[in-house]
C-alpha cells in the first residue's frame, strides 16, 4: 500500500484536530501499519478509498476509528523502571507524611493508553498494605482514545503484555487467568478509574492532584499545543504536588509555571503561588 | 560479556533468542535438550539460562532440579522460555529453581526487562 504526500497530510490533519497529536514526516511511515487492519476489517482496498470515504462525509463513525488507529498506544508495566522507583523510595512515602492527616491521594496518568501504568502504580500501594492501611488512594487514568480507555478500564491484558514489564512473581500475584487473558485482581481495581479525556481541555475531576504523570506524550504535540498542555498540568496539580515526565522530556523552554524539583530529580513542582492566578489558560 | 545458555530444540526458537540475547550483549552458547545442557554447564557454567520446558531426552524441568540438586541453588540463573503457560507450570517452575519465566511469543523488551529482574542485564 503506497502512502501518498496527500493522503498522509489529510490523516495528520485529521489526527491533529482530533486530539492535538501531529503526525511528523518522520512519523507518517506508520500510517500504513497502523491502518492497514482498520481497511481490512471495513472492506476497503486502498488508502485512497479511505480518503475518499473520509472527505465525502459518509461515515463519521470511520474517522474516530482512524484517529484510533493513528494514535501510538506503546505502553507496558513499570515502563522505564526508574520513574517507579522513584515514587516508591522518595515521592510517595514523602507524600505519606504530608497528607497524614487527611490520609487521601490523588494521583493522574495522563494519557494512560491501554492502563499498564495506572495498575503499576497501583502495585506500590499494594505492594504496602501496612503503609496504606487506611487511606484512601484514587488513580485516574485518562487517554483520549475512548478504545484505550475500555481495555485499560477492563484490567484485561494479553498473554504477551501482562508479563512486558512484570517479574513473574508479581505477574501471578497481581493477575488471575480468565478466558480474555490476565485480569488484575480485585485490590489493583478498586483504587482506580478510567475515562477520556483530551490533555488540552481542562483537567479532569477532581484536580489537586498529588502527583501526575505525563510520560511520551506530549512529544506529540506542537510547539504551541505542548505548552497549553503544560498549562493544564499545572492547573491540575495540588500546590505542593509533582509532575512527572517521560524520559527525555523536560519542562525547560516550555512553561514557566514547572521546575525541576531539585531535591527530587525527575520531579517538577509548580513555580509560583498556584492560588494567585488559577485561570484556565485560553485555547489555541 | 555475561554468557547465556540457551537450552530448547527447536532451531528456530534458538536462532530468534540467539538473535536477541547478542543485540543484549550477550555471549551465546547452545544446547537441544536438558542433558546437552547440563554438559555445557559442568564445562563452563553461564551466567543465565534460557531453558524450554518441553524437550527430547530431558526436560527443562528435569535439568533444573538436577542443577539445583547439584549445588548450584543460585548460579545461574534460569529463565524457563516456554508455551507452558497456566499458573500450575508457573507455579512448579518457580518451586523448582527457576528465577524468572517468559511465555513465548515474547518480544526484546520483555526478555530484556526479564533478564535486568535476575539482575544479569
Amino acid at each position: 500500500m503506497q502512502v501518498s504526500d496527500s493522503s498522509s497530510r489529510i490523516l495528520a490533519g485529521l489526527l491533529e484536530a482530533r486530539t492535538g497529536q501531529q503526525l511528523t514526516m518522520n512519523r507518517r511511515w506508520r500510517i500504513e501499519t497502523a491502518v492497514a487492519g482498520l481497511l481490512r476489517e471495513r472492506g476497503i482496498a486502498t488508502l485512497d478509498e479511505l480518503i475518499t470515504i473520509l472527505v465525502m462525509g459518509r461515515e463519521p463513525a470511520l474517522a474516530n476509528h482512524v484517529v484510533e488507529a493513528l494514535l501510538n498506544n506503546e505502553t507496558y508495566f513499570f515502563r522505564d523502571r526508574q520513574p517507579f522507583d522513584l515514587l516508591a523510595a522518595q515521592a510517595l512515602p514523602a507524600l505519606a507524611i504530608a497528607r497524614a492527616d487527611k490520609k487521601r491521594l490523588r494521583i493522574w496518568s495522563a494519557g494512560c493508553s491501554t492502563g499498564q501504568e495506572v495498575y503499576s502504580l497501583s502495585m506500590l500501594f499494594a505492594e504496602n498494605p501496612m503503609q496504606w492501611a487506611g487511606w484512601t488512594i484514587d488513580i485516574l487514568g485518562t487517554d483520549v482514545s475512548s478504545a484505550v480507555v475500555d481495555r485499560a478500564r477492563s484490567g484485561t491484558y494479553t498473554q504477551f503484555e501482562v508479563q512486558r514489564g512484570l517479574g513473574i512473581t508479581q505477574m501471578i500475584r497481581w493477575f488471575e487467568e480468565c478466558d480474555a487473558g490476565w485480569r488484575a485482581v480485585e485490590p489493583l481495581r478498586k483504587p482506580v478509574r478510567f475515562q477520556v479525556h483530551n490533555l488540552l481541555e481542562p483537567p479532569p475531576h477532581p484536580g489537586q492532584f498529588d502527583i501526575v504523570l505525563c510520560r511520551n506524550v506530549l512529544l506529540y504535540l506542537s510547539a504551541e499545543k505542548r505548552t497549553l498542555a503544560f498549562e493544564r498540568l499545572a492547573s491540575a496539580l495540588a500546590p505542593d504536588g509533582a509532575l512527572m515526565l517521560g524520559a527525555g522530556e523536560t519542562v525547560i523552554g516550555q512553561t514557566k509555571k514547572l521546575a525541576a524539583d531539585r531535591d527530587c530529580r525527575g520531579l517538577y513542582r509548580l513555580t509560583e503561588d498556584p492560588n494567585a492566578d488559577r485561570r484556565e489558560p485560553r485555547v489555541a | 560479556m555475561k554468557t547465556c545458555l540457551i537450552v530448547d530444540d527447536s532451531k528456530v526458537i534458538r536462532k530468534v533468542a540467539r538473535h536477541i540475547l547478542e543485540t543484549l550483549e550477550f555471549q551465546v552458547d547452545e544446547a537441544g535438550d536438558g542433558r546437552e545442557a547440563l554438559t555445557r554447564c559442568e564445562a563452563s557454567m553461564p551466567d543465565v539460562v534460557l531453558l524450554d520446558w518441553n524437550m527430547p531426552v530431558m526436560s527443562g524441568m528435569e535439568f533444573l532440579k538436577l542443577l539445583r540438586q547439584r549445588g548450584h541453588a543460585d548460579q545461574p540463573k534460569v529463565v524457563f522460555c516456554t508455551t507452558e503457560n497456566d499458573m500450575a507450570h508457573i507455579r512448579a517452575a518457580l518451586e523448582a529453581g527457576a528465577d524468572e519465566y517468559v511465555m513465548k511469543p515474547f518480544d526484546r523488551e520483555t526478555l530484556h526487562i526479564k533478564l535486568q529482574l535476575v539482575g544479569v542485564a
